[in-house]
């Protein structure tokens, strides 16, 4: 199975990424990509900006073991992850979940699996530029609800 | 030794990294209430308050897992990632 880990500053292109994917997973029927991206609001007020910082090493790491733990539920041609750091502008693109199966159903789980498990598990986090001045981003019972939700 | 801090915890420690010198191992509980903010306050009675997570070698641990004395310990809030 391939995989591909990239925690980075500079942007990333869907384009590049699909290519990536078919070349190096071989025949897969079917490839789910997530993309998520900078908001302009939050909490109801405008954002104007967002500062993302990681633990370097760690985070590597988390995000391979929840490719593994993937991998492990389903049968994948390849998985890439690339997500970004440092500043960002409304609208940028965040981070990248791309996988590929022989089938979609296969490729539709493992990829919501994976942002899932990204959210809640790995040594991320968000700063953001507010219009009084800058608050770190707080974790969200919803979304760690979402990720427990694959454990039942 | 050595402790870091991530995200809102590195600016309330006011840097993003320690060193301590343990004479035996401990647990990461213990660590916590060695380790003071600028006002004096421990990051164990902070935690009483806010939730701050752990890792010890890159590994998420809770409060009874043990710290040697040349662990990488991190204290940072909970990730907002993705």
């Amino acid at each position: 199975m391939y995989r591909s880990i990239l925690i980075q500053v500079e942007d990333f292109s869907l384009d590049a990424a699909l290519a990536e994917l078919k070349m190096q997973s071989g025949l897969a029927g079917g490839l789910c990509f997530f993309t998520g991206a900078v908001r302009n609001s939050n909490l109801d007020e405008a954002v104007g900006g967002l500062y993302l910082e990681h633990y370097p090493g760690m985070t590597e790491r988390q995000l391979d073991q929840i490719v593994d733990e993937a991998a492990r539920r389903w049968t994948l041609h390849g998985a890439m992850v690339v997500h970004r750091i440092g500043h960002l502008k409304p609208g940028d693109n965040i981070v990248l979940v791309a996988v590929s199966a022989s089938h979609r159903g296969e490729a539709f789980d493992a990829c919501e699996m994976i942002m899932d498990y990204l959210k809640t598990n790995a040594t991320f986090w968000k700063k953001e530029s507010i219009p009084d001045g800058y608050r770190w981003v707080e974790a969200r019972s919803s979304d760690e609800a979402k990720a427990t939700a694959w454990d039942a | 030794m050595k402790v870091l801090f991530f995200a809102a915890l590195r600016e309330t420690m006011g840097r993003s990294e320690i060193e301590i010198v343990l004479e035996a191992p401990t647990t990461v509980g213990a660590l916590k209430s060695m380790i003071k903010l600028p006002n004096g306050e421990t990051l164990n009675a902070v935690s009483r308050t806010q939730s701050i997570m752990a890792a010890v070698d890159q590994e998420m641990v809770d409060d009874l897992a043990m710290v040697s004395v040349a662990s990488e310990v991190a204290f940072f809030p909970p990730v907002t990632g993705g």
